[in-house]
């Protein structure tokens, strides 16, 4: 096993050192209520990391979550954050994107969230193809409630509520979001932190619904009742099981026990966003006014492209 | 009919009039679901806001169209949704949200026969407690019934200036009869009064978003990207807006809620009095309800009743010191309403025993026989003397 973190010896703890992000985290509001060993730490650092490459400022962004562990991440994002209620992020989230067609709304919530209470959202916002990044840190339970089995554990785990193991299957969350219509669709897990960052670059730039999902640890209520070990070895867990395969089917992203953890950009595809839709269709041909920022981005973001860094590297 | 306001005198019913007076009142984002008796609010926003700048989005059902109406808020624009019985039922989650988040917006509710799917296409005041209480915890609400088409337009027009004033959702209570009904509504622009969104007092870094003002309303909202990284959650939150989840920021939160409207009361408490100088017995009455019973009103006058009518415009806050103060004077209350006892229950407590109160229950599927009215009024007499 994997030893988790140690409490820092004596006369090594470093006072008021700042962090390089700290100007995307609302410090006042840290320590934050993570578990030791969980993976969102690392998802927030990945989106912070992703902002500063772009960047983007509060002037450009808003973060939009649901409820849970991954909820409370908008509450320590120094950005326009709105932390609403269960299930409804996306919902929310449409609303916001549609008011504001010249910022970039990401949403960040978790498995539970975006895929039992909130999963008619998600599809529904991916056909519609609406302007915004979902990420989701998916840990394979309900953490914050005490590991209640939900729409993501793969069949036979444990969970609070499948104390003889979880026989129902789970979403496949990149073939889900392809077939639902997202027009961006990447999988890594929270060690891949330079890869998880790039995606959520990509997330960001590309124009309509994109979705990056984090496999991430849940030490504290999925590893340790799935004698998976501390949030290291859970993450090592996921990594040796992990196969890069950019451009994969999304339908053979199934984590099913004895599968391969197929990671990697399953979709970059092409077409109108809703309001894009929106202007073609009805104000151009019947010459309406537009809605105010209509046509001003985010469709392409201030800053290089993943595309155009990705050439000059 | 690319105007803003539709200038003129027109034949709508109580639908189409309620969408008028939202895009007359600078509504320029409508998130909605289908629903019978509702749907024509829906139709003829969707077909009047693109031709104003605005937009309109058919959601997935009535949680996300509730959701997105505040998303569309805080993106800075004027939001509304309307749905009926079933839809409202859903949309309590998220109306609760918009209560303790402070976001202006409209929710719209014609309400038809419940519980349940009930009477899709039939009318009832069945959701009026719902509206007071339907979300959880606690909250203050503004509600306002329109008795016509033409109120249907000047309250939906009320709404969003009231949303802005208060920040708050605020809730039209209308009902099937009233949203089905053809009548002459006359939009005069010269006597439509809009009311702004506040801008923030502060400049980022200094603001506070929820910082209240002498009117126990927080001091401005800014929108998505306007430089305040604002912090919005429907947790139990301090005046920054943070999460602390404590008994003394939920005392210092929750009944404020309530508390602005009441400090506002004045300002929105509207109602109507009819024949009240004279009058020994006095018809409450709201909404659709009204009509039948200025009917009965002139029966009873008629006869040689000394009848009047209390039409409230405004449910909620209830007006229970004009109530307390009527029946000093008079020997009863006569409530007809289109369900089993509801707004009776506050007159009964602001009357306080002073008078005698005789509700007049209808389930729903149909308004009251005016004579059925009259019939309660001539009990009330009879029992006053």
């Amino acid at each position: 096993m994997l030893t988790k973190t140690k409490p820092a010896p004596e006369g090594e703890v470093l006072e008021n050192v700042s962090h390089p992000m700290d100007r995307f985290l609302r410090t006042d509001r840290l320590p934050h209520i993570w578990c030791s060993g969980c993976g969102l730490g690392t998802v927030l650092s990945c989106f912070t990391y992703a902002l500063d490459e772009l960047g983007l400022t509060e002037s450009d962004v808003g973060i939009v979550s649901g409820i849970g562990c991954t909820g409370r991440a908008a509450g320590y994002l120094n950005l326009d954050s709105y932390h609403t209620t269960h299930g409804r992020a996306i919902a929310f989230a449409t609303g916001l994107a549609v008011a504001k067609p010249d910022k970039k709304v990401v949403v960040i919530s978790g498995d539970g969230d975006l895929f039992a209470i909130g999963g008619n959202h998600f599809i529904h916002a991916a056909r519609r193809n609406v302007n915004m990044t979902v990420l989701c840190v998916n840990n394979f339970n309900y953490g914050m409630t005490g590991g209640q089995f939900g729409p993501t554990t793969p069949i036979g785990s444990r969970g609070t509520t499948a104390p003889y193991g979880n026989y129902e299957s789970p979403f496949n969350l990149p073939y889900l979001a392809a077939s639902s219509g997202a027009v961006y669709v990447a999988r890594w897990t929270s060690l891949h932190a330079r890869r998880l960052k790039e995606a959520m670059i990509e997330a960001l730039t590309i124009p309509g619904f994109t979705f990056v999902e984090a496999v991430c640890p849940c030490p504290t209520n999925y590893g340790r009742r799935n004698k998976i070990g501390e949030g290291l070895d859970e993450l090592k867990y996921y990594s040796d099981r992990s196969v890069i395969k950019h451009g994969a089917d999304p339908a053979e992203g199934d984590l099913l026990p004895g599968n391969d953890v197929v990671i990697g950009r399953f979709v970059h595809r092409e077409r109108p966003t809703f309001l894009q839709a929106y202007e073609q269709q009805i104000i151009d041909k019947q010459h309406f006014v537009k809605p105010q920022g209509m046509g001003k981005g985010p469709h392409r973001m201030s800053g290089a492209t993943s595309t155009d860094r990705r050439e000059s590297s | 009919m690319a105007e803003r306001i539709l200038a003129g005198t027109h034949f709508l019913n109580g639908d189409e009039a309620c969408a008028e007076g939202a895009v007359a009142a600078g509504c320029e984002l409508f998130a909605g679901y289908p629903i019978t008796p509702q749907s024509e609010i829906a139709e003829r926003i969707a077909r009047r806001l693109p031709q104003v700048g605005g937009v309109f989005i058919q959601m997935e059902d009535e949680i996300s169209s509730m959701a997105a109406t505040l998303g569309g808020a805080w993106g800075g624009r004027k939001a509304m949704t309307a749905t009926s019985g079933p839809g409202f039922s859903l949309m309590m989650e998220n109306l609760g949200l918009g209560m303790m988040t402070e976001t202006p917006c409209v929710v719209v509710n014609i309400q038809r026969g419940g519980p349940s799917t009930g009477l899709p296409t039939l009318v009832a005041q069945g959701d009026m407690m719902q509206a007071r209480w339907g979300s959880h915890g606690d909250y203050g609400v503004v509600a306002l019934v329109p008795s016509s088409p033409q109120e249907a337009f000047e309250l939906t027009v009320r709404a969003f200036n009231l949303a802005e004033t208060l920040r708050m959702p605020i809730l039209v209570m209308a009902d099937e009869v009233v949203g089905h009904m053809f009548e002459r509504v006359v939009i005069d622009p010269e006597a439509i009064e809009i009311v702004e969104r506040k801008a923030p007092n502060k400049p980022p870094g200094e603001f506070l978003l929820y910082e209240p003002g002498e009117d126990l309303v927080p001091q401005g909202m800014p929108a998505l990207g306007d430089g305040y990284k604002v912090h919005v959650t429907g947790l139990t939150h301090d005046e920054r807006g943070y999460p602390v989840l404590n008994a003394e920021t939920q005392e210092k939160l929750v009944p404020r809620l309530r508390n602005k409207i009441t400090h506002h009361i004045d300002q929105i408490v509207d109602y109507e009095e009819t024949d009240l100088d004279d009058a020994e017995v006095i018809i409450v009455t709201y909404g659709i309800s009204a009509r039948s019973s200025l009917g009965a009103l002139r029966l009873a006058r008629e006869k040689g009743l000394k009848v009047g009518m209390l039409r409230l415009k405004t449910v909620w806050p209830f007006p229970g010191d004009v109530l307390k103060g009527l029946a000093d004077r008079v020997g009863g209350f006569v409530v007809p309403e289109l369900n089993l006892g509801q707004i009776v229950l506050e007159v009964e407590r602001a009357v306080c025993g002073n008078a005698i109160v005789q509700h007049v229950p209808h389930a729903g599927g149909a308004i009251h026989d005016p004579e059925t009215i009259l019939s309660a009024i001539e009990e009330v007499f009879a029992l006053a003397h």
